[in-house]
């Protein structure tokens, strides 16, 4: 593993299904080449998938900043959007405010926030109705 | 129970991944609600969908899913089999429906996940 530190930065842009999972992919990608075990790997790239397309189904833009050292990935998911009202409740499994066009791409299921929360060994989510949402994800490579 | 096997009982086409047919899945998932794919914590599992996305690929990209059945022949895109070789994911289409693959490969004795 290595002693450097990493920051990576991806755009993510609101409605745009065909390009969401890229940042996701290129984070799988590192972590495998950083030999991280793959279960944390999963952990992460699935809290992290689920997070970005929440910005593509549910805010206009984002970004995401990741951080790498030799302890730990830190994920933070920055949008422009609607914001959560009630954090609460959006975390309880089958609460959805997704359109239509978002449950045709397979989503919509109310499920993506109790997930990220399995999956990651932190998860902050702060909010701001009207202006945008705030993710970060952090998981330890070694427990 | 091999891919090459799972290919020949629901008379599918392989579209992507034709160097991995040797290869062994031993349970299944089927839907098309992609978070719900990603609660499944087992690896190596074939995910059957009606759905015919990038995001079906990309979900199995990141749930580590090694197959990916479509059924009903919907048509894939050059894109989804660009991230499905990039991945060594490999992706068989069916002319049956959801039910009747389902059917098949649990009789073949493809285990469920829940
Ligand atoms: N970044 C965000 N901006 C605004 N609202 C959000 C955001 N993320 C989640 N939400 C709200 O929280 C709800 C629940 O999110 P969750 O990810 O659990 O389900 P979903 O995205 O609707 O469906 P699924 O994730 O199962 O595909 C969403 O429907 C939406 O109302
Ligand atoms: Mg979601």
């Amino acid at each position: 593993m290595t002693t450097e530190k990493m920051h990576f930065e991806y755009p993510v842009e609101g409605g745009n299904f065909s390009a969401a999972g890229f940042p996701s992919s290129q984070v799988k990608k590192t972590l495998k080449q950083l030999n991280v075990d793959g279960n944390v790997i999963k952990r992460t790239v699935v809290a992290l998938y689920e997070a970005e397309v929440n910005i593509v189904a549910h805010a206009f833009k984002g970004v995401i900043a990741v951080d790498i050292d030799t302890e730990k990935i830190h994920i933070r998911l920055t949008d422009e959007g609607p914001g959560i009202p009630d954090i609460k409740k959006a975390m309880e499994i089958g609460y959805s405010t997704a359109t239509p066009e978002v449950r045709e791409m397979g989503f919509g299921a109310g499920m993506g926030l109790s997930n990220m929360k399995t999956n990651a060994d932190s998860l902050v989510i702060t909010s701001e109705v009207g202006k945008g949402t705030i993710v970060e994800i952090i998981n330890y490579f070694h427990k | 129970m091999k891919i090459l096997d799972i290919v020949d009982l629901i008379k599918g086409t392989v579209v992507s991944g034709s160097d991995n047919l040797e290869k062994t899945v031993d349970m299944a998932f089927a839907s098309d609600l992609m978070s719900d794919v990603l609660t499944v914590k087992t690896d190596n599992l074939l995910l059957l969908t009606g759905l015919v996305n990038i995001q079906a690929i990309r979900t199995a990209e990141m749930a580590d899913i090694s197959c990916v059945v479509f059924v009903r022949n919907k048509k894939v895109t050059e894109e989804m089999i660009r991230i499905a070789r990039e991945n060594k994911i490999t992706i068989i289409q069916s002319p049956y429906s959801m039910f009747k693959v389902s059917g098949i490969l649990f009789s073949a004795g493809i285990k469920p996940v829940f």
